[in-house]
């Protein structure tokens, strides 16, 4: 997983990547709209507008500083990153690359794609935990995480996984497998993002309305499926040039393995699909189009670890899996645990995206590959997600997370932005929902 | 008790670091990680738990 050890790519390689590249965005907008659907009609403005503030700031805030921490850029001191030593093995926690896109122009062509890559997958990173914090979060605190996690965690983390760190070196230094394998970004972008969006919810609370004292959670559905549906259309589109291409930057994959990584993302998000249908049919008597559309979307998220590391039969497994757990999942978190999570960030980036990491280590042919996995999942959740919660808590200090009541009360549109999405609408009140 | 969640599941992520450094069998390795999750499911439950409304409190 190491881009300065990487074999020189041809031209066609490098050309076939780069327009791969070039349509991953499109995963982001889909992302973009699911995120802009699953929130209320009072606030659809300002989370689309929202989401474009926060891919502006995360490319500016990583391409300065960010940067510096992932290490693609190699430094003129040549030094891969900064390492430590213990028990007689090195750990390479930070990237020691220039400042400012330095070396950019003359960097090795692979060493520009992964950059390229790594813009692209900080910018949906920052997505999720908007999606999670909708119809309360301000827009001014969205643009403050963005500028958090682009400068200081995401780049650490792409660092670890993906340019020579630690856990991308577990397999050289501690014979585990081939060493942590993320090639799609499900640690770095999904797991990342779901786990923001966990303290995004904690820090703002739930909406208003959202748990009354006495009874069961108000149920408060996205204001436009169809956004949904498409975001989830547009986002295969997305995906497939996405694990493409990652497979290519970050598994040094060769082209005869590219046609099934995408064979393999698209059987996952089916799988997935159908087991959500399936589950919501038998549950609720008809099938739940937004929980059709998470799980589609968990699907997506799993195979981007494993996509390019399995062989079919078993992508289908996994998006089977994460295709039953979504739904189950979603309940659980907003009915047992008081999660109110409108765009489901957490079950689908996070939990998807854990399922998946786990999954290239369970259906792995070399020794100790799980174990590298686990120590992956590991970090995530015992270093990342703490020192997540630390920097949101310090940041809602100075650029509060949440909304006034009057804000949150006539909607996030006519509250920061002076105008509505579809001015032409009737806006209900809280309890006409009840 | 959020503090002490979060600082329970940091030290399972040192548990599972322990486990690359101290043993050299790879199933030794592998359950001493699992433990050290364990661990970190224990920190994340407190977290979750010290999050939630408590019963009969306003919750929005």
């Amino acid at each position: 997983m190491n881009t300065q050890a990487a074999q020189p790519l041809t031209d066609t390689v490098f050309a076939l990547t780069l327009v791969l590249l070039l349509l991953a965005p499109l995963a982001i907008a889909g992302v973009a709209l699911i995120n802009t659907g699953l929130g209320r009609s009072r606030s659809a403005a300002q989370a689309l507008l929202g989401n474009i503030g926060m891919i502006a700031i995360a490319a500016i805030v990583f391409a300065l500083v960010g940067v510096a921490f992932t290490g693609n850029l190699p430094g003129t001191g040549g030094g891969a990153g900064h390492t430590f030593w213990l028990a007689g093995k090195p750990w390479n926690w930070a990237g020691a690359g220039p400042l400012l896109l330095g070396g950019l122009g003359t960097a090795a062509p692979l060493s520009q794609l992964a950059l390229l890559f790594e813009l692209l997958a900080v910018s949906m990173a920052v997505l999720i935990p908007w999606g999670s914090g909708a119809d309360r979060l301000r827009l001014s605190a969205g643009l403050a995480i963005a500028a958090v996690l682009a400068a200081i965690v995401f780049p650490l983390l792409a660092h670890w996984v993906w340019a020579g760190g630690w856990l991308g070196q577990l397999g050289v230094n501690f014979s585990l497998g081939a060493g942590f394998l993320d090639g799609g970004g499900a640690a770095t972008v999904h797991v990342l993002g779901g786990i923001c969006a966990l303290a995004v919810v904690w820090i703002a609370g739930p909406r208003q309305g959202k748990f009354p004292k006495e009874g069961l959670a108000t149920a408060m559905p996205g204001h436009n499926a169809v956004y949904v549906v498409f975001g989830c259309l547009l986002a295969l589109v997305g995906w497939l040039a996405w694990n493409v291409a990652g497979a290519v930057i970050w598994l040094h994959a060769p082209l005869a393995a590219l046609p099934v990584t995408a064979v393999n993302t698209l059987l996952s998000a089916a799988g997935a699909v159908a087991a959500t249908y399936t589950i919501t049919r038998v549950r609720f008597g008809k099938p739940d189009a937004s929980l059709c559309a998470n799980g589609w979307l968990t699907g997506l998220v799993a195979s981007c670890a494993c996509a390019g590391v399995v062989k079919p039969i078993e992508a289908i497994l996994i998006g089977l899996a994460a295709g039953v757990i979504t739904p189950l999942l979603v309940e659980f978190f907003e009915l047992a645990l008081s999660i109110d999570d409108p765009s489901g960030a957490i079950t689908v980036h996070a939990v998807g995206g854990l399922w998946g990491l786990l999954a290239a280590g369970v259906f792995a042919s070399q020794p100790g590959q799980l174990v590298a996995q686990l120590v992956g999942i590991a970090a995530l959740l015992g270093l990342v997600l703490p020192l997540v919660y630390l920097l949101f808590k310090l940041v809602d200090r100075f650029v509060p997370f949440r909304a006034d009541q009057d804000g949150e009360r006539i909607g996030m549109d006519l509250h920061e932005l002076g105008g509505g999405a579809y001015p032409e609408f009737v806006i209900h009140r809280d309890d006409s929902y009840r | 008790m959020k503090y002490a969640g979060l600082l329970v599941m940091v030290a399972g992520f040192f548990l599972s670091i322990a486990a690359l450094v101290l043993f050299p069998a790879l199933v030794q390795r592998g359950v001493f990680v699992v433990c050290g999750l364990g661990v970190e499911g224990l920190g994340l439950f407190v977290t979750v738990r010290a999050h939630m409304p408590a019963r009969g409190e306003s919750r929005s």
